[in-house]
């Protein structure tokens, strides 16, 4: 909000420069966002908060001065217009809640095509209000005055009678600002016999709006509850001056004052004559401000600092509470134009606001104390995200909203949560996936010149299963381009592969202290190679995929090299698992290494697995250390060389123990997969 | 006597010159090998009168001697000279760069974000979580904020169809954290939120932190000093904070933190607009319709609440000064917060 200086001063005698009043003004919860200079006068952009509807006036914030500084409240004396004439306007209300007080008021003869004097319209202007006529400059001087919003319409076009009610099913209304809006039947209206002239509170009607022409005008000065006038302005897309105070509550005790000074005022400019003030009152409907307790053990504790009791009620008597002490503390009522008061934490801050949030001095609370215990099933992402940025991982973070034609084109069998109102349609349905977001994370840094590209994210996905949406946590890598960075000593041109990304994976699943628990089963999902794809289980659970992108998708996001992927289950797929000590052996290993030869189709886990089956408990372990295709094999087979470790527990080993396994393996491997061993 | 210091001559001439052990081998097989000259010498003694042989025998041995020794110094020498070749040949440029895969690094949101949790841990605050699609009670009623608040116009919320919402604050974890605990308790939820708002100053989700502490005796004065502790352990340095009355709908009293400028410590810069303050966090004592929305009773406990943004706590902390930044993912920016 907008305020002059000099109009403020009419008001109340500010003891401090505009820099001052600002600085003060802040620290009393009017935060200054900035000041205006001009030659005369000096503008002070205030922010106000939704609760203190009552301090968007000049009256307003002239309270506020007068209770921090202790100079009294003054302003202009409103002398009240007497009626000259008899003539008044039918008013019905019919809905009595919500417009508890409808003052109006018949003028005549006005001279709308006046001038407004420049003292006016500097202080309109002042508020970034434009002058537009004698009557409407009024009514905008005594909203930014006192704030109280008014409305005049042009008598003549005002058919029969004013009615206050909701608006029908499908009901119509032209607003001053030209636009036509469908109202809903939650929206109060001003209306005539005929049809609505007014959206109550917010707007005025285009048909019976002044115009210079204007000569007879009817004034309206009402209190409208914020209920009824609350979020229908923004459904609408309006935000006005009169919306802005009505929503955040008008002082309900100010309408005859507001609508003897606007009368004044318009009968001075305009030259009108006045008919008597007409008023549609239902006192049971008017608010009435309850007097609200405040203890003196309750405003202590609250705080954590004691403030005199003689300094609590001048606080709250310089806001214009009515205050009576009691043996707690105090009985507080405050005034009309505090809607805000309403229970004793209201009248705590108060307090502490007049008299200054640094009165309150700083102390350490006395706090349990409380062991948080760190869950092995629920690892820290500190660790996991170290692990990997020390295998060159840069972490992202990217919108949980996605691009819905990229995500479709990547898991086309999966649904995702559209958002209503997204910021851009390429940011419009929730994620299912981090796969998105890394990819095209990626590919702009692939525009932005960088051939090596490793990053990681941890984020949660919007899984939505049979109508509900459930939110997973998930960790995701994506890699392409070069095995290592370029760097000498090291051939370039070799891409990292699937199984560059897949070491990565099998280093998280040791870091769980499980890696036994953990399989690859190649599977198919539509966005990776066909021929280059795993599901992750762990313990038969599937907790992941790991494959390189579908060489179609490649193409379509203009990759140079194929980005491999992976993605897990945060806490399915990394939750650690205290591995118990095992007995080191104290005797030699035995080492023998053979070379088996098999068809391309029998994969590395079939093969291991025959082998641990055929051999003794004194294998401890078979590795893999080179995989062979090409001359010398037949086509259509390969030649995988394994390393058998032998080792027991209780002696040395001797050849024939470990010849015994060896043979038992390669006659297991012989029959069950047509092996042929190489020599 | 002549004949042995004659050859004694022969022979150091010989060693002197053997460039390497190769030859000094051969030297040392001609001269003291089997049918080596001097061994041929010491042979000939018994072709000598026996008066003579005594004398002329001590004369060749002494010989022998000292070409043997002259032998094992050359070979020392010649050996070192191997080695010092070897080595020369062995060096390396020590100023290569190392091999191998280079370190990547975590999100500078994120590091903020770890650096807050250890240090509320420290200080006895619990970590709390809730979800990020929340409902209209979680997000807004159970917080104060009802339909058609003036206070929902500052929330530009995402909606979903069926009137879900992605969460515009962490501030609902606030009542998820007290009705799944009860009091007393300790949190902190740092968390995304997401408002629909994108400018050069709002991203359209961005990173909060809410702490929350509700206890029998639990003031504004504890606010005062947990606010205050926190800012000066994250920025490490003793500045200064102040609070200003604010209005939030589910705290009362309200108030906005300021601290004084990281950057010109108070005097005044472009990062705080000359005013010597930032403004940091917004914070409160829990209203009591929100401690009785979640089933704490207000009578018996107070509680403080207070919310902050990740982001411009990492902001400040690296000297960022554009917020999209952090979610364009550019490597070259990344690749700058490596250092843990």
């Amino acid at each position: 909000m907008k305020l002059s200086y000099a109009w403020l001063k009419e008001w109340v005698d500010v003891p401090w420069d505009p820099k001052e009043l600002g600085s003060r003004l802040t620290m009393a919860g009017f935060e200054l966002e900035g000041i205006a200079r001009g030659a005369h006068d000096s503008i002070l952009e205030l922010n106000i908060t939704p609760n203190r509807g009552d301090a968007m006036s000049v009256l307003g914030i002239a309270r506020e001065v007068a209770a921090l500084s202790g100079r009294p409240l003054r302003g202009p004396v409103t002398h009240a217009v007497a009626a000259q004439l008899t003539d008044t306007f039918p008013v019905h209300i019919d809905e009595p809640a919500a417009c508890p007080t409808f003052l109006g008021r018949v003028f005549r003869d006005v001279n709308n095509q006046a001038a407004t004097p420049a003292w006016m319209t500097a202080r309109l202007q002042s508020a970034d209000v434009r002058s537009v006529s004698p009557v409407v400059d009024v009514t905008n001087y005594v909203l930014l005055e006192l704030g109280q919003p008014m409305h005049a319409y042009d008598l003549s076009s005002v058919r029969d009678e004013i009615r206050v009610r909701y608006a029908c099913r499908a009901e119509q209304l032209q607003l001053l600002d030209g636009r036509t809006v469908n109202l809903s039947e939650d929206m109060l209206l001003i209306a005539d016999r005929e049809q609505p002239i007014g959206l109550a509170g917010i707007m005025g009607g285009a048909r019976t709006g002044v115009a210079g022409s204007t000569r007879n005008i009817f004034l309206e000065v009402a209190y409208f509850a914020p209920t009824a006038v609350q979020g229908r302005g923004r459904r609408l897309g309006l935000l006005t001056d009169a919306s802005l105070r009505y929503e955040r509550g008008v002082d309900p005790g100010l309408q005859r004052r507001a609508m003897d000074r606007a009368s004044e005022l318009l009968v001075q400019i305009g030259a009108g004559k006045a008919g008597p003030v007409t008023a549609a009152e239902s006192r049971e409907y008017q608010p009435q401000r309850a007097a609200v307790g405040l203890r003196r053990r309750q405003l202590t504790r609250l705080l954590g600092a004691e403030i005199a009791p003689a300094q609590v009620s001048a606080a709250l008597r310089a806001l214009q509470m009515s205050v009576q002490e009691d043996s707690a503390g105090w009985q507080v009522t405050p005034p009309s134009h505090r809607a805000d008061i309403a229970i004793e934490a209201d009248l705590i801050e108060e307090v502490a606001r007049i008299v200054g949030l640094d009165q309150i001095a700083e102390q350490d609370a006395n706090v349990p104390q409380h062991f948080a215990p760190l869950p092995r099933e629920r690892p820290r992402d500190a660790v996991i995200l170290e692990l990997l940025s020390a295998r060159g991982y840069e972490e992202a973070i990217t919108y949980a909203f996605v691009d819905p034609q990229l995500q479709r084109r990547l898991f086309p069998e999966r649904e995702a949560l559209a958002l209503e109102n997204p910021i851009a349609s390429d940011l419009s349905v929730m994620r299912v996936s981090l796969w998105p977001g890394l990819l095209r994370a990626a590919a702009e840094n692939q525009h932005r010149q960088h051939e090596r590209i490793r990053l990681i994210e941890r984020g949660v996905c919007f899984i939505v299963d049979e109508g509900t949406t459930r939110e997973e946590d998930r960790l995701a890598a994506l890699a392409c381009g070069g095995r290592l960075p370029e760097q000498w000593g090291v051939p370039p041109g070799d891409a990292a592969d699937f199984f560059d990304i897949k070491a990565d994976l099998e280093m998280l699943f040791v870091a769980t202290g499980a890696a036994e628990d953990f399989h690859f089963e190649a599977a198919q999902l539509s966005c990776l190679h066909p021929g280059r794809a795993a599901r992750v289980l762990r313990q038969g659970e599937k907790v992941g995929w790991i494959g390189e992108l579908h060489p179609q998708i490649v193409r379509e996001l203009d990759f140079t090299y194929p980005p491999v992927l992976f993605e897990l289950a945060f806490y399915d797929a990394l939750r650690a698992q205290p591995a118990p000590y095992k007995e080191v052996s104290r005797y030699p290993m035995v080492r023998r290494d053979l070379a088996v030869v098999v068809n391309e189709s029998v994969s590395l886990s079939a093969l291991r697995e025959r082998v641990t089956l055929s051999a003794s408990s004194l294998l401890r372990q078979c590795r893999v250390f080179d995989v062979y295709r090409g001359p010398g094999l037949e086509i259509g087979t390969k030649s995988i060389a394994l390393g058998l470790i032998f080792q027991d527990f209780s002696r040395t080993l001797t050849d024939e123990d470990v010849d015994r396994n060896v043979e038992s393996i390669v006659s297991s491997l012989r029959t069950s997969l047509n092996a042929k061993i190489r020599d | 006597m002549n004949h042995a210091a004659d050859l004694v001559s022969r022979a150091l001439a010989a060693i002197a010159a053997s460039a390497d052990l190769e030859v000094l081998d051969q030297v040392r097989i001609q001269w003291l090998g089997k049918k080596g000259e001097l061994t041929a010498a010491l042979k000939a003694l018994g072709s000598l009168p026996a008066a003579e042989r005594r004398a002329a025998g001590q004369a060749i041995n002494a010989a022998k001697e000292q070409v043997q020794s002259a032998l094992d110094v050359r070979r020392a020498e010649l050996e070192r000279r191997q080695v010092d070749l070897q080595l020369a040949a062995g060096r390396i440029d020590v100023t290569l760069p190392g091999r191998g895969e280079e370190r990547g690094g975590l999100h500078p949101v994120t590091q903020a974000r770890l650096r807050i949790e250890t240090l509320f841990a420290r200080a006895g605050f619990d970590l709390a979580v809730g979800p990020e699609i929340e409902d209209d009670f979680h997000n807004f009623e159970a917080l104060n904020i009802p339909a058609n608040h003036p206070a929902r116009a500052l929330h530009d919320t995402f909606y979903f169809p069926d009137g879900r919402l992605l969460r515009t604050h962490t501030s609902p974890v606030q009542i998820r954290a007290m009705l799944a605990r009860g009091a007393p308790l300790a949190v902190i939820a740092p968390g995304r939120v997401y408002r629909c708002d994108h400018d050069l100053t709002h991203s359209p989700m961005f990173h909060q932190l809410e702490g929350l502490a509700v206890g029998e005796n639990i003031s504004f004065a504890n606010l005062k000093a947990v606010l205050h502790g926190f800012l000066a352990a994250f920025f490490e340095r003793d500045l200064a904070i102040r609070l200003r009355p604010s209005y939030f709908p589910f705290t009362e009293p309200s108030a906005e933190v300021d601290m004084s400028c990281v950057f010109c410590a108070g005097s005044g810069c472009r990062t705080c607009k000359f005013s010597g303050w930032l403004e940091i966090a917004g914070c409160g004592m829990v209203h009591p319709n929100v401690l009785r929305a979640s089933n704490v009773d207000p009578e018996r406990y107070t509680g403080y609440a207070f919310g902050a943004g990740i982001d411009r706590l990492a902001m400040l902390r690296f000297g960022v000064n554009d917020l999209r930044l952090f979610f364009e993912n550019d490597l070259r920016f990344l690749r700058q917060f490596r250092a843990f």
